[in-house]
């Protein structure tokens, strides 16, 4: 029987790490739209007034719609990793492409949205906009930027989730691989041995005080399989989703209801 | 000598040896062993640092006759902003984390490797894209950037030369150096070896720690600032266009955001390189094992609340100035501390002055003065008068190249033998220090004292008065450049004929020293299991 | 570490996924109600206030934050005085020039 190190140092997989790795990231997209803000909030102490004039020129109610979906498919993404974690392939698999569609109407709100502004004249560089106020020019100057780097990045976040989706939806592999920081991932989980014949083991029971890896793998061959690595594949795709989601929960308000 | 032979029998192969899926130059570039990517970095940033100086060279040479010398001012233009982009993006930024921080981080706390390997790659072949892409601008119609490496709104916007590929590789650029920050932060994190608590780690590792931090933090300000440039270029976005109601000083805030923080990006892991080499060099433990710690951090702190004061003259409010000038003088404590306590160490130490102590000590004794300088600079009414001089050129190149390439280089003479298993020849080392320590102080000396006198940076042409400095500097350019190349050849000799290192040539108490050299392709022969401060001298007096 | 390892795999039922969901939907109400309110000043404030609430929300439930170990805390934390600094700071010029 394959000890769980053994297991391990065939391929070193650290979940936690890659969680906080996923963070860090996160951050660094933060302060990437921390420089909009920034440049959002000077612009708008210094223009209150066409601020607020520019913005009644956007629908409220595209924006609510818009809102909600995406609201809607952090909720969706959220109890697909709950799902595939409790080893629910299909609800997990469900759960993510209604997230992707989601993300897909989002973007089809957004098409139509900018094609009606780009329409009457609107858009960076229209003679129609540079006639306006200079407050107003840079109020929509702002929404173009801040709304169209939101929207690129609601296009990978969907990629992500697209790629995500396929790697959940596949046979699981033969081989599983676990390391020691990440025994808490395996409880329930199915081990199936890499060498040799092909036998699947269920962890036992692991108290929450266990960080070292003296672990008893007990057969049992009912569960269904999922791979441990696309848990945190799907965790990692839902947490960059919802950052998405928080941008916008920002970008809405100071857009769409200065009015 | 039978267990000795056991031992070698026994041993791994070292990292340069293993046979992997590729060979030759693909076993590099496809690498994912942090130490083979260190030494990509060290191959292509030293290339890049070669590339850069000799275009200052040739800035030098313009300066040497009054009016037209050897080339046209539309040229020195674009050659200034070369040798800024290349210097500050593609050699120093990266410089050490990328260079030792991935050969050693790991090694220093017991790791097997970075927490991502495959990003670490990624790294280094965003790195190379970003460089191809800023120097792909030589090739095109609008040619080099003109702009200078601030990129500074709105000339930068409205300029017909190649803005928006070079501002581009710069993101690019700032990419790769956000994630290698990430993957340092969680190797810190996740990948500490047994008994390697927080307060064990090497000071370097410290460094390194604090400075990703910086890196996950600032770099993304410059990311969406250089964005916008090229969305206001091709799309007609128009944010810091005065036309269109922007405002370029707004520009100037979001660049120095990212911009100022990233001095510390840069001078951070040299101090974390000095740190090591003192007490290893004076047999004893460092002095203030803490307070060097936490004044990584606090620098890394107190160096992101600075950064309009670099725009003191820019038109921003008075009371901005104020308390920009204020804050500056704060980053002076930490510094101080730790420049105290490298003394501190030294003293009643067995000082043994080899090559990298020599290099670690003028290190300190060069930045010292850059330092000086910057605090007469944060000074609010100095900083009117010497504002946009030689004065800001020569502080800049004192504490950068003074600071941290020499630290840099010391870095690299400390560890040479890890690295290589091979010993250079120090007194070629010790030949090409006085060149290079001789022509430095003339260099830029010279530029302190004229840009004092009211010589202005960055122009093509100089006044009479400014002659005879004009000509000390660009004499001593020539010495400078000649160390820098004694130096390099002595290193690239010892390659291929040095003498066989030991494991611990110098007597070094870190990880690093406790495994072969060079290190095996897991670093350790069995994980390392810490139980000590890591400059515990066993033979020192307690 | 280990010991909010047990939550994490099964701590999250889906009912409080949904109503969480549930706060979100009732906030952006609030907040397009609110935004009818006459006083700008006020308005920026409570708009603000309740974006960060939603936040809130997604980050702790839906991203898991409330049943991570505290270095988790600590990144987040970092992010957000780092960007209260940046906005911040430059307000000292924009307000006062």
């Amino acid at each position: 029987m394959k000890n769980i190190r053994e297991i391990a140092l065939e391929e070193h997989h650290d979940f936690v790490g890659a969680k906080m790795g996923m963070w860090l990231f996160l951050l660094t997209e933060l302060i990437l739209f921390t420089g909009l803000f920034i440049l959002y909030a000077m612009y708008r102490v210094r223009h209150a007034a066409e601020f607020h004039a520019a913005a009644t020129e956007l629908d409220v109610v595209i924006g609510t719609i818009n809102t909600l979906v995406l609201l809607t498919s952090s909720l969706t993404v959220a109890v697909g990793i709950e799902a595939l974690k409790r080893r629910n392939r299909k609800l997990a698999k469900w759960m993510v492409l209604l997230t992707v569609l989601f993300a897909l109407t989002f973007l089809v709100n957004k098409y139509f949205e900018w094609s009606a502004k780009i329409h009457h004249g609107i858009f960076p560089g229209a003679d129609e906009l540079l006639s306006r106020s200079q407050g107003e020019i840079i109020y929509f100057n702002l929404y173009y930027a801040m709304t169209g780097l939101h929207g690129l990045h609601v296009l990978v976040g969907m990629g992500i989730l697209l790629w995500v989706y396929f790697l959940i939806a596949r046979k699981p592999s033969e081989k599983v691989v676990v390391a020691p920081p990440n025994i808490e991932y395996l409880k329930g989980a199915q081990l199936i041995a890499s060498k040799g014949e092909q036998e699947s083991w269920v962890i036992d029971e692991i108290k929450d005080d266990v960080v070292e890896v003296e672990v008893v793998i007990k057969k049992d061959p009912k569960k269904a399989g999922v791979d441990i690595p696309n848990i945190i594949k799907l965790e990692n795709a839902g947490l960059y989703w919802h950052l998405v989601d928080i941008i916008w929960i920002f970008l809405f308000p100071l857009f769409y209801l200065i009015t | 000598m039978a267990s000795h032979a056991i031992d070698v029998q026994n041993a791994q192969e070292n990292y340069l040896e293993v046979k992997g899926r590729w060979s030759g130059i693909l076993s590099w570039i496809f690498s994912t062993d942090h130490k083979r990517i260190g030494i990509l970095y060290l191959v292509s940033i030293a290339f890049f640092f070669i590339v850069a100086a000799t275009i200052g060279i040739f800035m030098r040479l313009e300066q040497l006759t009054m009016g037209p010398t050897l080339m046209k001012p539309e040229v020195y233009n674009r050659l200034f902003t070369l040798h800024g982009v290349i210097m500050i993006f593609l050699f120093i930024i990266p410089g050490i984390p990328a260079i030792l921080g991935n050969f050693f981080l790991p090694i220093q706390i017991g790791a097997k490797d970075v927490a991502f390997p495959r990003l670490n790659l990624l790294s280094w072949w965003l790195f190379m894209i970003g460089a191809t892409l800023a120097i792909l601008t030589l090739f095109l119609p609008g040619g080099l950037p003109d702009t200078g490496w601030t990129f500074y709104a709105p000339y930068s916007i409205r300029t017909g030369s190649e803005v928006s590929l070079a501002v581009f590789a710069a993101f690019i650029l700032g990419f790769s150096s956000i994630l290698t920050g990430l993957n340092f932060v969680t190797t810190v994190h996740r990948m500490r070896a047994p008994g390697m608590s927080f307060f064990r780690m090497p000071l370097f590792v410290w460094a390194l720690y604090a400075t990703a931090w910086i890196q996950i933090l600032a770099t993304p300000m410059v990311g969406i600032t250089l964005l916008l440039i090229i969305v206001e270029r091709l799309l007609n976005i128009g944010i810091f266009d005065p036309t269109q109601g922007g405002d370029p000083i707004l520009y100037q805030h979001l660049f120095w955001i990212y911009s100022h923080p990233a001095v510390y990006i840069m001078i951070l892991p040299g101090f974390g390189v000095i740190s090591e080499i003192i007490p290893t060099f004076s047999r004893r433990t460092i002095f203030g094992y803490k307070l060097i710690a936490f004044s990584s951090l606090s620098i890394a702190i107190f160096g992101s609340l600075v950064w309009a004061h670099h725009m003191f003259v820019s038109g921003q409010s008075d009371l901005a100035n104020i308390i920009f000038s204020f804050l500056t003088f704060f980053v002076a404590i930490p510094t101080a501390i730790k420049v105290f306590n490298w003394v501190a160490t030294l003293y009643k130490g067995s000082i043994r002055f080899e090559p990298p102590l020599l290099f670690a000590l003028s290190s300190i004794f060069l930045f010292s003065i850059g330092g000086f300088t910057g605090l007469m600079q944060a000074t609010l009414p100095i900083n009117v008068h010497i504002h946009d001089t030689y004065f800001v050129v020569g502080h800049f190149h004192y504490t950068m190249f003074g600071g941290t390439i020499w630290a840099l280089i010391a870095g690299i003479l400390y560890w040479f033998p890890k690295i290589t298993g091979k010993m250079y020849n120090k007194k070629w080392i010790y030949g090409a220090w006085a060149l290079m320590f001789i022509g430095f102080n003339t260099l830029y000396g010279a530029m302190m004292y004229m840009g004092w006198k009211g010589m202005p940076r960055r122009y093509y042409d100089h006044l009479p008065e400014f002659h005879t400095d004009h000509v000390i500097a660009t004499v001593g350019s020539w010495f400078l450049y000649t160390g820098i190349l004694v130096l390099v050849s002595t290193l690239i000799y010892a390659l291929y004929r040095g003498a066989k290192a030991d494991a611990n040539p110098w007597g070094g108490t870190t990880l690093e020293w406790k495994t072969s050299s060079p290190p095996p392709l897991e670093n350790f022969e069995k994980e390392p299991v810490v139980e000590h401060e890591p400059y515990y001298h066993e033979e020192a007096i307690r | 570490m280990s010991h909010h390892s047990h939550e994490e795999i099964h701590g999250i039922g889906y009912g409080i996924l949904v109503l969480v969901w549930l706060g979100l939907v009732v906030l952006t109400g609030v907040t397009v109600v609110a935004s009818g309110v006459h006083v700008p000043a006020l308005a920026v404030v409570i708009a603000l206030l309740i974006a960060a609430t939603k936040s809130s929300l997604v980050v702790s439930y839906f991203m898991h934050l409330k049943y991570e170990s505290r270095i988790f805390h600590v990144i987040l934390l970092m992010g957000i005085v780092t960007i209260a600094i940046f906005i911040g700071l430059t307000f000292f010029d924009v307000l006062f020039r």
